[in-house]
Protein backbone atom coordinates (compact mmCIF):
# COMPACT_ATOMS: atom_id res chain seq x y z
CA UNK A 1 0.00 0.00 0.00
CA UNK A 2 1.43 3.65 -1.06
CA UNK A 3 1.38 6.69 1.02
CA UNK A 4 -0.82 7.45 -1.84
CA UNK A 5 -4.04 5.07 -0.64
CA UNK A 6 -3.54 5.79 2.92
CA UNK A 7 -4.09 9.63 2.09
CA UNK A 8 -6.50 8.78 -0.24
CA UNK A 9 -8.45 6.63 2.71
CA UNK A 10 -8.00 9.97 5.24
CA UNK A 11 -9.48 12.49 2.59
CA UNK A 12 -12.28 9.96 2.25
CA UNK A 13 -12.68 9.37 6.15
CA UNK A 14 -12.24 13.02 7.01
CA UNK A 15 -14.97 13.95 4.12
CA UNK A 16 -17.77 11.07 5.42
CA UNK A 17 -17.19 12.20 8.62
CA UNK A 18 -18.36 15.50 8.19
CA UNK A 19 -20.75 14.77 6.24
CA UNK A 20 -21.97 12.79 9.08
CA UNK A 21 -22.39 15.50 11.21
CA UNK A 22 -24.05 16.86 8.83
CA UNK A 23 -27.34 15.10 7.95
CA UNK A 24 -27.34 13.41 11.12
CA UNK A 25 -27.46 16.86 12.97
CA UNK A 26 -30.71 17.37 10.80
CA UNK A 27 -32.44 14.01 12.45
CA UNK A 28 -35.27 15.33 14.64
CA UNK A 29 -35.00 14.09 18.00
CA UNK A 30 -38.52 12.19 18.08
CA UNK A 31 -35.94 10.09 15.84
CA UNK A 32 -33.03 9.37 17.38
CA UNK A 33 -34.18 5.53 18.70
CA UNK A 34 -34.46 4.82 15.29
CA UNK A 35 -31.55 6.33 13.55
CA UNK A 36 -29.09 4.51 16.18
CA UNK A 37 -30.85 1.26 15.13
CA UNK A 38 -30.27 2.78 11.23
CA UNK A 39 -26.76 3.28 11.79
CA UNK A 40 -25.82 0.14 13.53
CA UNK A 41 -27.41 -1.75 10.59
CA UNK A 42 -25.64 -0.09 8.26
CA UNK A 43 -22.15 0.06 9.83
CA UNK A 44 -22.84 -3.92 10.01
CA UNK A 45 -21.86 -3.33 6.15
CA UNK A 46 -18.19 -4.88 7.85
CA UNK A 47 -20.14 -8.06 6.78
CA UNK A 48 -18.49 -7.32 3.68
CA UNK A 49 -14.84 -8.24 4.92
CA UNK A 50 -15.77 -10.66 6.97
CA UNK A 51 -17.35 -12.47 4.03
CA UNK A 52 -13.84 -12.31 2.29
CA UNK A 53 -12.02 -13.94 4.92
CA UNK A 54 -14.90 -16.58 5.21
CA UNK A 55 -15.10 -17.42 1.07
CA UNK A 56 -11.38 -17.22 0.75
CA UNK A 57 -10.98 -20.17 3.38
CA UNK A 58 -7.13 -19.69 4.03
CA UNK A 59 -6.64 -20.98 7.47
CA UNK A 60 -9.11 -22.94 9.65
CA UNK A 61 -8.50 -20.08 12.10
CA UNK A 62 -9.62 -16.91 9.68
CA UNK A 63 -12.17 -19.64 8.68
CA UNK A 64 -13.50 -19.83 11.80
CA UNK A 65 -13.07 -16.26 12.81
CA UNK A 66 -14.94 -15.27 9.57
CA UNK A 67 -17.87 -17.22 10.46
CA UNK A 68 -18.04 -15.84 13.63
CA UNK A 69 -18.09 -12.44 12.36
CA UNK A 70 -20.03 -13.07 9.46
CA UNK A 71 -22.90 -14.23 12.27
CA UNK A 72 -22.79 -11.26 14.56
CA UNK A 73 -22.70 -8.91 11.23
CA UNK A 74 -25.45 -10.87 9.69
CA UNK A 75 -27.41 -10.42 12.72
CA UNK A 76 -27.02 -6.81 13.02
CA UNK A 77 -27.89 -5.75 9.56
CA UNK A 78 -30.92 -8.26 9.66
CA UNK A 79 -32.24 -7.18 12.83
CA UNK A 80 -30.82 -3.30 12.40
CA UNK A 81 -32.92 -2.90 9.63
CA UNK A 82 -36.45 -4.30 10.02
CA UNK A 83 -36.29 -3.13 13.79
CA UNK A 84 -35.94 0.22 12.27
CA UNK A 85 -38.56 -0.42 10.40
CA UNK A 86 -40.97 -1.83 12.84
CA UNK A 87 -40.62 1.42 14.92
CA UNK A 88 -40.84 4.24 12.35
CA UNK A 89 -44.38 2.14 11.32
CA UNK A 90 -45.34 3.30 14.72
CA UNK A 91 -45.15 6.91 13.95
CA UNK A 92 -48.46 8.21 12.73
CA UNK A 93 -49.99 11.97 12.88
CA UNK A 94 -53.39 12.28 13.93
CA UNK A 95 -56.05 11.71 11.25
CA UNK A 96 -59.06 13.54 12.74
CA UNK A 97 -61.70 10.87 11.29
CA UNK A 98 -59.84 8.09 13.41
CA UNK A 99 -60.33 9.49 16.96
CA UNK A 100 -62.49 8.12 19.26
CA UNK A 101 -62.13 4.55 18.04
CA UNK A 102 -60.57 3.89 21.78
CA UNK A 103 -59.31 0.45 22.38
CA UNK B 1 -8.55 -3.85 -12.74
CA UNK B 2 -10.57 -6.63 -13.51
CA UNK B 3 -14.04 -6.10 -14.66
CA UNK B 4 -15.48 -8.45 -11.91
CA UNK B 5 -13.27 -5.84 -9.45
CA UNK B 6 -14.49 -2.68 -11.21
CA UNK B 7 -17.93 -4.34 -10.68
CA UNK B 8 -17.79 -4.68 -7.37
CA UNK B 9 -16.33 -0.85 -6.28
CA UNK B 10 -19.38 0.02 -8.60
CA UNK B 11 -21.63 -2.07 -6.35
CA UNK B 12 -19.87 -0.51 -3.59
CA UNK B 13 -20.08 3.35 -4.55
CA UNK B 14 -23.48 3.09 -5.33
CA UNK B 15 -23.89 1.38 -1.28
CA UNK B 16 -21.86 4.61 0.16
CA UNK B 17 -24.91 7.24 -2.02
CA UNK B 18 -27.69 5.09 -0.52
CA UNK B 19 -26.00 4.88 2.86
CA UNK B 20 -26.03 9.10 2.96
CA UNK B 21 -29.59 9.43 1.15
CA UNK B 22 -30.66 6.52 3.70
CA UNK B 23 -29.56 8.83 7.01
CA UNK B 24 -30.54 11.93 4.76
CA UNK B 25 -34.12 10.73 4.59
CA UNK B 26 -34.68 9.60 8.40
CA UNK B 27 -34.27 13.05 9.39
CA UNK B 28 -38.08 13.77 9.09
CA UNK B 29 -40.99 10.86 9.76
CA UNK B 30 -42.52 11.04 6.68
CA UNK B 31 -39.47 10.19 4.12
CA UNK B 32 -38.19 8.16 7.16
CA UNK B 33 -39.02 4.67 5.68
CA UNK B 34 -38.05 5.27 2.38
CA UNK B 35 -34.52 5.84 4.28
CA UNK B 36 -34.68 2.40 5.65
CA UNK B 37 -35.52 0.76 2.00
CA UNK B 38 -32.59 3.19 0.40
CA UNK B 39 -30.23 1.59 3.38
CA UNK B 40 -31.72 -2.02 2.65
CA UNK B 41 -30.66 -1.73 -1.14
CA UNK B 42 -27.72 -0.43 -0.66
CA UNK B 43 -26.77 -3.36 1.52
CA UNK B 44 -28.11 -6.11 -0.57
CA UNK B 45 -25.57 -4.01 -3.59
CA UNK B 46 -22.41 -4.25 -1.56
CA UNK B 47 -22.97 -7.74 -0.63
CA UNK B 48 -23.74 -8.71 -4.00
CA UNK B 49 -20.84 -7.21 -5.27
CA UNK B 50 -18.63 -8.83 -2.30
CA UNK B 51 -19.69 -12.45 -2.77
CA UNK B 52 -18.55 -11.98 -6.31
CA UNK B 53 -14.96 -11.47 -6.21
CA UNK B 54 -12.76 -13.89 -7.04
CA UNK B 55 -11.29 -14.38 -3.72
CA UNK B 56 -14.05 -16.04 -2.38
CA UNK B 57 -13.30 -19.70 -3.38
CA UNK B 58 -16.10 -21.45 -1.20
CA UNK B 59 -19.79 -20.74 -0.48
CA UNK B 60 -20.55 -23.48 1.96
CA UNK B 61 -19.94 -21.25 5.22
CA UNK B 62 -21.17 -18.18 3.91
CA UNK B 63 -24.20 -19.46 2.59
CA UNK B 64 -24.85 -21.52 6.07
CA UNK B 65 -23.93 -18.33 8.71
CA UNK B 66 -25.71 -15.50 6.53
CA UNK B 67 -28.83 -18.53 7.32
CA UNK B 68 -27.93 -18.51 10.86
CA UNK B 69 -27.84 -15.09 11.31
CA UNK B 70 -30.64 -14.28 9.72
CA UNK B 71 -32.58 -16.88 11.84
CA UNK B 72 -31.47 -15.48 14.61
CA UNK B 73 -31.98 -11.19 13.52
CA UNK B 74 -35.32 -11.59 12.46
CA UNK B 75 -36.93 -12.86 15.71
CA UNK B 76 -35.08 -10.04 17.53
CA UNK B 77 -36.29 -7.39 15.40
CA UNK B 78 -40.08 -8.89 15.68
CA UNK B 79 -40.13 -10.14 18.90
CA UNK B 80 -38.17 -7.74 21.06
CA UNK B 81 -40.27 -5.63 23.09
CA UNK B 82 -40.02 -1.61 22.75
CA UNK B 83 -38.90 -0.96 26.27
CA UNK B 84 -36.24 -3.43 25.31
CA UNK B 85 -34.85 -1.73 22.52
CA UNK B 86 -32.12 -0.24 24.74
CA UNK B 87 -30.78 -3.07 25.69
CA UNK B 88 -31.15 -4.83 21.69
CA UNK B 89 -29.33 -1.65 20.77
CA UNK B 90 -26.31 -2.07 23.10
CA UNK B 91 -26.15 -5.78 21.67
CA UNK B 92 -26.26 -4.74 18.39
CA UNK B 93 -23.02 -2.69 19.23
CA UNK B 94 -21.11 -5.16 21.08
CA UNK B 95 -21.98 -8.05 17.96
CA UNK B 96 -20.64 -4.84 15.75
CA UNK B 97 -17.44 -5.00 17.79
CA UNK B 98 -16.96 -8.65 17.91
CA UNK B 99 -16.89 -8.60 14.16
CA UNK B 100 -15.00 -5.88 13.63
CA UNK B 101 -12.48 -7.31 16.16
CA UNK B 102 -12.40 -10.81 14.97
CA UNK B 103 -11.97 -9.96 10.97
CA UNK B 104 -8.87 -7.29 12.01
CA UNK B 105 -7.46 -10.67 14.58
CA UNK B 106 -7.89 -13.23 11.62
CA UNK B 107 -5.86 -10.63 8.98
CA UNK B 108 -3.39 -9.75 11.45
CA UNK B 109 -2.16 -14.24 12.08
CA UNK B 110 -2.81 -14.14 7.83
CA UNK B 111 -0.84 -11.69 7.50
CA UNK B 112 2.06 -12.44 9.73
CA UNK B 113 2.14 -16.02 8.20
CA UNK B 114 1.74 -15.65 4.85
CA UNK B 115 2.48 -12.24 4.02
CA UNK B 116 4.39 -10.19 6.64
CA UNK B 117 5.47 -7.96 4.28
CA UNK B 118 2.01 -6.18 4.31
CA UNK B 119 2.09 -5.52 8.15
CA UNK B 120 3.46 -2.17 7.66
CA UNK B 121 3.67 0.25 10.29
CA UNK B 122 0.33 2.37 9.14
CA UNK B 123 -1.67 -0.61 8.69
CA UNK B 124 0.05 -2.80 12.05
CA UNK B 125 -1.37 0.57 13.83
CA UNK B 126 -4.93 0.67 12.74
CA UNK B 127 -5.06 -2.82 12.80
CA UNK B 128 -4.24 -2.45 16.91
CA UNK B 129 -6.73 0.64 17.37
CA UNK B 130 -9.32 -1.83 15.22
CA UNK B 131 -8.59 -4.96 17.56
CA UNK B 132 -8.76 -2.73 20.68
CA UNK B 133 -11.58 -0.63 19.92
CA UNK B 134 -13.63 -3.72 18.18
CA UNK B 135 -13.29 -5.66 21.53
CA UNK B 136 -13.68 -3.19 24.63
CA UNK B 137 -17.13 -2.89 22.66
CA UNK B 138 -17.86 -6.03 22.15
CA UNK B 139 -17.05 -6.49 26.26
CA UNK B 140 -18.42 -3.23 27.21
CA UNK B 141 -21.78 -3.04 25.54
CA UNK B 142 -22.81 -6.97 26.70
CA UNK B 143 -21.84 -5.20 29.82
CA UNK B 144 -24.41 -2.23 29.18
CA UNK B 145 -26.61 -5.02 28.42
CA UNK B 146 -26.33 -6.83 31.50
CA UNK B 147 -26.99 -3.74 33.55
CA UNK B 148 -30.15 -2.18 31.10
CA UNK B 149 -31.57 -6.03 31.07
CA UNK B 150 -30.39 -5.67 35.38
CA UNK B 151 -28.67 -8.85 35.20
CA UNK B 152 -26.28 -6.82 36.84
CA UNK B 153 -27.03 -4.14 39.66
CA UNK B 154 -27.37 -0.97 37.89
CA UNK B 155 -25.78 1.14 40.41
CA UNK B 156 -22.05 2.00 39.69
CA UNK B 157 -19.87 -0.69 40.66
CA UNK B 158 -17.10 1.32 42.30
CA UNK B 159 -13.40 0.57 44.05
CA UNK B 160 -11.21 2.68 45.37
CA UNK B 161 -8.09 3.21 42.72
CA UNK B 162 -10.44 1.71 40.20
CA UNK B 163 -9.74 5.26 37.86
CA UNK B 164 -6.14 4.32 38.61
CA UNK B 165 -6.47 0.98 37.56
CA UNK B 166 -8.56 1.51 34.42
CA UNK B 167 -6.07 3.73 33.01
CA UNK B 168 -3.18 1.14 34.06
CA UNK B 169 -4.64 -1.96 31.56
CA UNK B 170 -5.25 0.63 28.95
CA UNK B 171 -2.28 2.34 28.94
CA UNK B 172 -0.42 -1.17 29.14
CA UNK B 173 -2.79 -2.03 26.27
CA UNK B 174 -2.07 0.90 23.99
CA UNK B 175 1.85 -0.05 24.91
CA UNK B 176 1.88 -3.59 23.69
CA UNK B 177 0.01 -1.50 20.39
CA UNK B 178 3.06 0.22 19.86
CA UNK B 179 5.30 -2.33 20.61
CA UNK B 180 3.18 -4.12 18.00
CA UNK B 181 3.18 -1.49 15.63
CA UNK B 182 7.32 -1.66 15.71
CA UNK B 183 7.57 -5.28 15.84
CA UNK B 184 4.76 -7.04 14.10
CA UNK B 185 6.40 -10.41 14.22
CA UNK B 186 5.76 -10.91 17.75
CA UNK B 187 3.02 -12.71 17.71
CA UNK B 188 2.80 -14.39 21.55
CA UNK B 189 2.08 -10.73 22.12
CA UNK B 190 -1.46 -10.76 19.95
CA UNK B 191 -3.50 -12.66 22.47
CA UNK B 192 -2.30 -10.92 25.58
CA UNK B 193 -3.26 -7.48 23.42
CA UNK B 194 -6.74 -9.02 22.82
CA UNK B 195 -7.11 -10.11 26.74
CA UNK B 196 -6.28 -6.55 27.98
CA UNK B 197 -9.05 -4.53 25.25
CA UNK B 198 -11.96 -7.18 26.37
CA UNK B 199 -10.61 -6.29 29.95
CA UNK B 200 -10.67 -3.09 29.84
CA UNK B 201 -14.43 -2.50 28.11
CA UNK B 202 -15.98 -4.51 31.13
CA UNK B 203 -14.05 -2.59 33.70
CA UNK B 204 -15.16 0.74 31.76
CA UNK B 205 -18.58 0.29 32.11
CA UNK B 206 -18.59 -1.00 35.47
CA UNK B 207 -18.84 2.29 37.47
CA UNK B 208 -21.40 3.77 35.01
CA UNK B 209 -24.76 3.73 36.85
CA UNK B 210 -28.31 3.29 34.82
CA UNK B 211 -29.09 6.99 34.81
CA UNK B 212 -25.81 7.34 32.50
CA UNK B 213 -26.62 4.92 29.85
CA UNK B 214 -28.15 6.91 27.21
CA UNK B 215 -24.49 8.32 27.18
CA UNK B 216 -22.88 5.10 27.17
CA UNK B 217 -25.15 3.76 24.67
CA UNK B 218 -24.64 6.73 21.84
CA UNK B 219 -20.78 6.52 22.98
CA UNK B 220 -20.73 2.97 22.44
CA UNK B 221 -22.46 3.66 19.34
CA UNK B 222 -19.64 6.10 17.83
CA UNK B 223 -16.80 3.02 18.93
CA UNK B 224 -18.32 0.41 17.26
CA UNK B 225 -18.61 3.02 13.80
CA UNK B 226 -15.00 4.02 14.75
CA UNK B 227 -13.71 0.47 14.73
CA UNK B 228 -15.59 -0.52 11.49
CA UNK B 229 -14.18 2.84 10.08
CA UNK B 230 -10.49 2.19 11.00
CA UNK B 231 -10.95 -1.87 9.33
CA UNK B 232 -11.86 -0.32 6.23
CA UNK B 233 -8.39 1.21 6.34
CA UNK B 234 -7.02 -2.13 6.91
CA UNK B 235 -8.91 -3.96 4.58
CA UNK B 236 -8.54 -0.55 1.91
CA UNK B 237 -12.04 -0.66 1.29
CA UNK B 238 -13.38 2.85 1.37
CA UNK B 239 -17.41 1.74 1.83
CA UNK B 240 -16.09 0.62 5.23
CA UNK B 241 -14.40 3.57 5.98
CA UNK B 242 -17.53 5.68 4.76
CA UNK B 243 -20.07 3.14 6.90
CA UNK B 244 -18.17 3.27 10.21
CA UNK B 245 -17.39 7.18 9.43
CA UNK B 246 -21.37 7.76 9.74
CA UNK B 247 -21.98 6.06 11.92
CA UNK B 248 -19.10 7.19 14.71
CA UNK B 249 -20.45 10.92 14.19
CA UNK B 250 -23.64 9.84 14.74
CA UNK B 251 -22.85 8.22 17.69
CA UNK B 252 -20.75 11.17 18.66
CA UNK B 253 -23.72 13.64 18.22
CA UNK B 254 -25.91 11.61 19.81
CA UNK B 255 -23.52 11.29 23.06
CA UNK B 256 -22.92 15.07 23.10
CA UNK B 257 -26.83 16.22 22.96
CA UNK B 258 -27.14 13.44 25.77
CA UNK B 259 -24.06 15.10 28.41
CA UNK B 260 -25.32 18.47 27.40
CA UNK B 261 -29.20 17.01 28.52
CA UNK B 262 -27.38 16.20 31.73
CA UNK B 263 -25.16 19.12 31.98
CA UNK B 264 -22.14 16.58 32.02
CA UNK B 265 -18.70 16.27 30.66
CA UNK B 266 -17.93 12.86 29.12
CA UNK B 267 -15.15 12.74 31.61
CA UNK B 268 -17.58 12.69 34.46
CA UNK B 269 -19.98 10.53 32.92
CA UNK B 270 -17.30 8.19 32.04
CA UNK B 271 -15.11 8.31 35.34
CA UNK B 272 -17.56 10.17 38.00
CA UNK B 273 -19.94 7.01 39.38
CA UNK B 274 -22.92 9.27 38.73
CA UNK B 275 -25.66 8.21 41.26
CA UNK B 276 -23.41 5.78 43.57
CA UNK B 277 -23.70 7.76 47.35
CA UNK B 278 -26.78 9.80 47.59
CA UNK B 279 -26.41 11.67 51.08
CA UNK B 280 -29.34 14.00 50.28
CA UNK B 281 -31.68 10.74 50.33
CA UNK B 282 -30.48 9.62 53.90
CA UNK B 283 -31.51 13.40 55.87
CA UNK B 284 -35.67 12.74 54.63
CA UNK B 285 -36.74 15.73 56.84
CA UNK B 286 -40.39 15.97 57.30
CA UNK B 287 -42.31 18.47 55.02
CA UNK B 288 -46.15 18.01 53.82
CA UNK B 289 -47.11 17.13 50.14
CA UNK B 290 -50.75 17.98 49.54
CA UNK B 291 -52.51 14.56 47.40
CA UNK B 292 -55.16 13.66 45.62
CA UNK B 293 -57.99 11.03 44.84
CA UNK B 294 -58.23 10.01 41.23
CA UNK B 295 -61.76 11.79 41.44
CA UNK B 296 -60.07 14.97 42.57
CA UNK B 297 -57.76 15.12 39.59
CA UNK B 298 -60.23 14.04 36.80
CA UNK B 299 -61.79 17.11 38.45
CA UNK B 300 -58.57 19.29 37.81
CA UNK B 301 -58.48 17.66 34.40
CA UNK B 302 -61.71 18.51 32.98
CA UNK B 303 -61.72 21.77 34.20
CA UNK B 304 -58.37 22.27 32.01
CA UNK B 305 -58.17 23.78 28.76
CA UNK B 306 -54.82 22.80 28.61
CA UNK B 307 -52.56 19.60 29.77
CA UNK B 308 -49.19 19.10 29.47
CA UNK B 309 -48.05 15.24 29.95
CA UNK B 310 -44.16 14.59 31.31
CA UNK B 311 -43.30 11.39 30.99
CA UNK B 312 -40.28 9.60 32.20
CA UNK B 313 -38.88 5.83 32.61
CA UNK B 314 -41.20 5.39 35.56
CA UNK B 315 -44.17 5.34 33.13
CA UNK B 316 -42.16 2.47 30.55
CA UNK B 317 -41.57 0.09 33.45
CA UNK B 318 -44.81 0.88 34.96
CA UNK B 319 -46.36 -0.42 31.26
CA UNK B 320 -48.31 2.84 31.33
CA UNK B 321 -48.11 4.19 27.83
CA UNK B 322 -51.48 2.49 26.74
CA UNK B 323 -53.17 3.87 29.68
CA UNK B 324 -51.65 7.27 28.57
CA UNK B 325 -52.83 6.79 25.26
CA UNK B 326 -56.88 6.34 26.94
CA UNK B 327 -56.69 9.71 28.72
CA UNK B 328 -54.99 11.48 25.76
CA UNK B 329 -58.17 10.36 23.84
CA UNK B 330 -60.59 11.16 26.44
CA UNK B 331 -58.95 14.55 26.90
CA UNK B 332 -58.64 15.07 23.32
CA UNK B 333 -62.38 14.35 22.43
CA UNK B 334 -63.35 16.96 24.91
CA UNK B 335 -61.67 19.83 23.41
CA UNK B 336 -58.17 20.29 25.54
CA UNK B 337 -54.85 20.76 24.21
CA UNK B 338 -53.05 17.80 25.24
CA UNK B 339 -49.07 17.56 24.57
CA UNK B 340 -46.22 15.73 25.81
CA UNK B 341 -43.09 16.89 26.95
CA UNK B 342 -40.02 14.45 26.04
CA UNK B 343 -36.61 15.13 28.06
CA UNK B 344 -33.91 13.89 26.10
CA UNK B 345 -32.73 11.92 28.26
CA UNK B 346 -36.22 10.39 29.39
CA UNK B 347 -35.96 6.39 29.04
CA UNK B 348 -33.05 4.62 28.57
CA UNK B 349 -31.51 5.61 25.37
CA UNK B 350 -31.67 8.83 23.21
CA UNK B 351 -35.28 8.98 21.62
CA UNK B 352 -36.50 6.11 23.51
CA UNK B 353 -39.98 8.02 25.06
CA UNK B 354 -40.75 8.62 21.55
CA UNK B 355 -40.58 5.37 20.45
CA UNK B 356 -42.77 3.57 23.34
CA UNK B 357 -45.29 7.02 22.96
CA UNK B 358 -45.84 6.28 19.36
CA UNK B 359 -45.94 2.31 19.90
CA UNK B 360 -49.23 3.24 22.31
CA UNK B 361 -50.69 5.34 18.96
CA UNK B 362 -50.01 8.73 20.56
CA UNK B 363 -49.95 11.42 17.03
CA UNK B 364 -46.16 11.84 16.69
CA UNK B 365 -46.80 15.68 16.12
CA UNK B 366 -47.88 15.85 20.05
CA UNK B 367 -44.45 15.15 21.16
CA UNK B 368 -42.51 18.10 21.82
CA UNK B 369 -39.02 18.69 22.50
CA UNK B 370 -38.05 20.25 26.01
CA UNK B 371 -37.19 23.69 24.67
CA UNK B 372 -40.74 23.57 23.09
CA UNK B 373 -42.74 22.37 26.04
CA UNK B 374 -41.10 25.00 28.33
CA UNK B 375 -42.17 27.62 26.09
CA UNK B 376 -45.65 26.65 26.44
CA UNK B 377 -45.74 25.63 30.20
CA UNK B 378 -46.15 28.79 31.54
CA UNK B 379 -49.95 28.87 30.46
CA UNK B 380 -50.80 25.70 30.84
CA UNK B 381 -53.27 24.56 33.08
CA UNK B 382 -52.10 21.53 34.32
CA UNK B 383 -48.60 19.51 34.01
CA UNK B 384 -48.98 15.74 34.30
CA UNK B 385 -45.40 13.93 35.05
CA UNK B 386 -45.72 10.19 34.84
CA UNK B 387 -42.75 8.30 36.52
CA UNK B 388 -40.39 11.54 35.39
CA UNK B 389 -38.64 12.69 38.57
CA UNK B 390 -34.91 14.51 37.74
CA UNK B 391 -36.03 16.10 34.83
CA UNK B 392 -38.66 18.32 36.38
CA UNK B 393 -36.64 19.02 39.42
CA UNK B 394 -36.55 22.84 39.82
CA UNK B 395 -33.55 22.68 42.03
CA UNK B 396 -31.16 21.73 39.02
CA UNK B 397 -32.63 25.33 38.05
CA UNK B 398 -31.10 27.37 41.14
CA UNK B 399 -29.73 25.15 44.01
CA UNK B 400 -26.47 25.06 43.36
CA UNK B 401 -25.80 22.31 45.85
CA UNK B 402 -27.26 19.82 44.40
CA UNK B 403 -25.75 17.20 42.13
CA UNK B 404 -28.09 17.99 39.06
CA UNK B 405 -27.05 21.75 39.12
CA UNK B 406 -27.49 23.44 35.54
CA UNK B 407 -29.05 20.21 34.02
CA UNK B 408 -31.72 21.15 31.90
CA UNK B 409 -34.81 20.60 32.88
CA UNK B 410 -38.41 20.62 31.97
CA UNK B 411 -39.96 23.27 33.78
CA UNK B 412 -43.51 22.14 35.05
CA UNK B 413 -43.36 23.88 38.00
CA UNK B 414 -44.26 27.11 35.80
CA UNK B 415 -47.59 25.79 34.78
CA UNK B 416 -50.87 26.62 36.12
CA UNK B 417 -51.23 23.13 38.67
CA UNK B 418 -48.58 20.41 39.19
CA UNK B 419 -49.73 16.80 39.16
CA UNK B 420 -47.45 14.15 39.99
CA UNK B 421 -48.03 10.17 40.04
CA UNK B 422 -45.65 8.62 42.08
CA UNK B 423 -44.95 4.94 43.78
CA UNK B 424 -44.16 7.26 47.06
CA UNK B 425 -42.08 9.60 48.38
CA UNK B 426 -39.09 7.81 47.98
CA UNK B 427 -36.28 10.18 46.10
CA UNK B 428 -35.77 8.91 42.27
CA UNK B 429 -32.64 7.21 40.57
CA UNK B 430 -30.24 9.87 41.51
CA UNK B 431 -31.26 9.85 44.91
CA UNK B 432 -31.89 13.76 45.20
CA UNK B 433 -34.84 15.20 47.24
CA UNK B 434 -37.00 16.97 44.21
CA UNK B 435 -38.76 20.18 45.67
CA UNK B 436 -41.58 20.29 43.18
CA UNK B 437 -43.78 17.80 45.05
CA UNK B 438 -43.79 20.46 48.07
CA UNK B 439 -44.82 23.65 46.38
CA UNK B 440 -48.66 24.34 47.00
CA UNK B 441 -49.63 24.39 43.30
CA UNK B 442 -48.75 20.51 43.36
CA UNK B 443 -50.37 17.32 44.35
CA UNK B 444 -49.16 14.10 44.66
CA UNK B 445 -51.04 11.22 43.01
CA UNK B 446 -49.74 8.12 44.95
CA UNK B 447 -50.01 4.81 43.52
CA UNK B 448 -48.63 2.72 40.70
CA UNK B 449 -48.72 4.66 37.48
CA UNK B 450 -50.62 2.43 35.47
CA UNK B 451 -53.39 1.55 37.86
CA UNK B 452 -53.79 5.15 38.67
CA UNK B 453 -54.13 6.12 35.63
CA UNK B 454 -56.99 3.01 34.98
CA UNK B 455 -58.94 4.61 37.39
CA UNK B 456 -58.36 8.01 36.17
CA UNK B 457 -59.54 7.12 32.93
CA UNK B 458 -62.36 5.34 34.58
CA UNK B 459 -63.83 8.54 36.49
CA UNK B 460 -62.98 10.51 33.19
CA UNK B 461 -65.05 7.97 31.12
CA UNK B 462 -68.15 7.65 33.34
CA UNK B 463 -68.70 11.28 33.48
CA UNK B 464 -70.57 12.98 30.99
Amino acid sequence: MTLQDILGNLYVFVLATFLGFEVIRRVSPLLHTPLMSLTNAISAISLVGSLVILGAQETTLTTVLGALAVTASTINVVSGFLITDRMLKMFKKREPGERGKSS
Amino acid sequence: MSTQAIFTQTTYIIAAALFILSLKWLSAVPTARRGVIAGEIGMILAIAGTLLLPQIVSYKWIILTLLIGSAIGIPIAYLMPMTHVPQRTALSHSFGGLAVGLVGTAKYYLWNQHDPERLTPFIMAVLCFEVLLGFLTFTGSLMAFGKLQELLPTRPIVYRGQNFVNLSVLAIAVAIGVYLTINPAQIGLFPIFIALALAFGVMLILPIGGADMPTVIALLNSYAGISASAMGFVLQNKLLIIAGALDGSSGFILSIIMCKAMNRSFTNVLFGAFGQVSPQALKAEERTVRSATPEEAADILLAASSVAIIPGYGMAVAQAQHKVRELFDLLTRRGIDVKFGIHPVAGRMPGHMNVLLAEADIPYDRLLEMEDINSELPHTDVALVIGANDVVNPAAKHDKNSPIYGMPIIEADRARTVMVIKRSMNPGFAGIENELYYMDKTLMLFGDAKAYLSELVKVIGQEK
